[in-house]
């Protein structure tokens, strides 16, 4: 399901699919503007890829692979913090 | 685990690299945990996923605590975003994917109401049930 993938020194990074990082960088945001979030119950959850480590093995993972399956995406503010 | 028991995969974001998140892993984490985290932690550094889940906060540079449920055809069916301070309560989300999972298992013929847990009574919503709510569920179900 998960590929598993080469490290170099370049930190990996992944991103929403479908995005264009092109089309991201033309318009930097000149003055910080309330984005509205894609987010809605009983709407498709936006697909994305990004970098992971799970058991040992650096991966590689896109939402779009666990379709089929329940899913809990949990976001948090960053590693060794207390909470 | 009891997210595997109900068919639950999960997956943690933040915006740390992989190789961070091995180092809390192996360091931190696995002491908590015996073997560790199972689950992939994934990275999202410049918090890209993020902005487009709406919980990435831009001044503070890191993401929220938000937490989503996805059903096996990718649609969100609940989420819930805390401030940093603030820790979930994983009993909560446990109640909420059993509460989705009956009623996608039911096709939509049954409904839980407030407070409900398994085992407890369902509605099933009809034009029978229109204005008979207060027949078949008393609000002190919803505490107990």
């Amino acid at each position: 399901m998960s590929e598993e993938m080469e490290v170099g020194c370049a930190r990996p990074t992944g991103g929403p699919v479908g995005e264009s990082i092109e089309t991201a960088s033309e318009h930097p945001p000149a003055t910080k503007k309330e984005e509205p979030s894609m987010i809605q119950v009983g709407k498709k959850a936006p697909d994305f890829a990004a970098p992971a480590y799970q058991n040992g093995k650096f991966i590689s993972v896109k939402l779009s692979e666990y379709l089929g399956k329940w899913v809990v995406l949990c976001f948090y503010p960053g590693d060794f913090t207390f909470v | 685990m009891e997210f595997q028991k109900l068919g639950v995969e999960i997956l943690s974001m933040s915006i740390d690299s992989v190789f961070v998140h091995k180092m809390w892993n192996d360091n931190e984490l696995s002491k908590m945990v015996q073997g560790g985290v199972l689950f992939p932690m994934l990275s999202d550094a410049g918090g890209r996923v993020g902005k487009v889940f709406g919980v990435f906060d831009e001044d503070a540079g890191v993401e929220t605590r938000g937490r989503f449920i996805i059903d096996p055809d990718g649609v969100v069916q609940g989420y819930e975003v805390l401030t940093p301070a603030v820790g979930r309560n994983v009993e909560e989300s446990l109640r909420q994917i059993q509460a989705l999972q009956l009623v996608r298992n039911s096709k939509g013929t049954e409904a839980t109401p407030s407070g409900w847990k398994p085992g407890k009574t369902t509605l099933k919503p009809g034009p029978d049930l229109v204005g008979k709510v207060w027949e078949v569920w008393k609000t002190e179900m919803a505490f107990d």
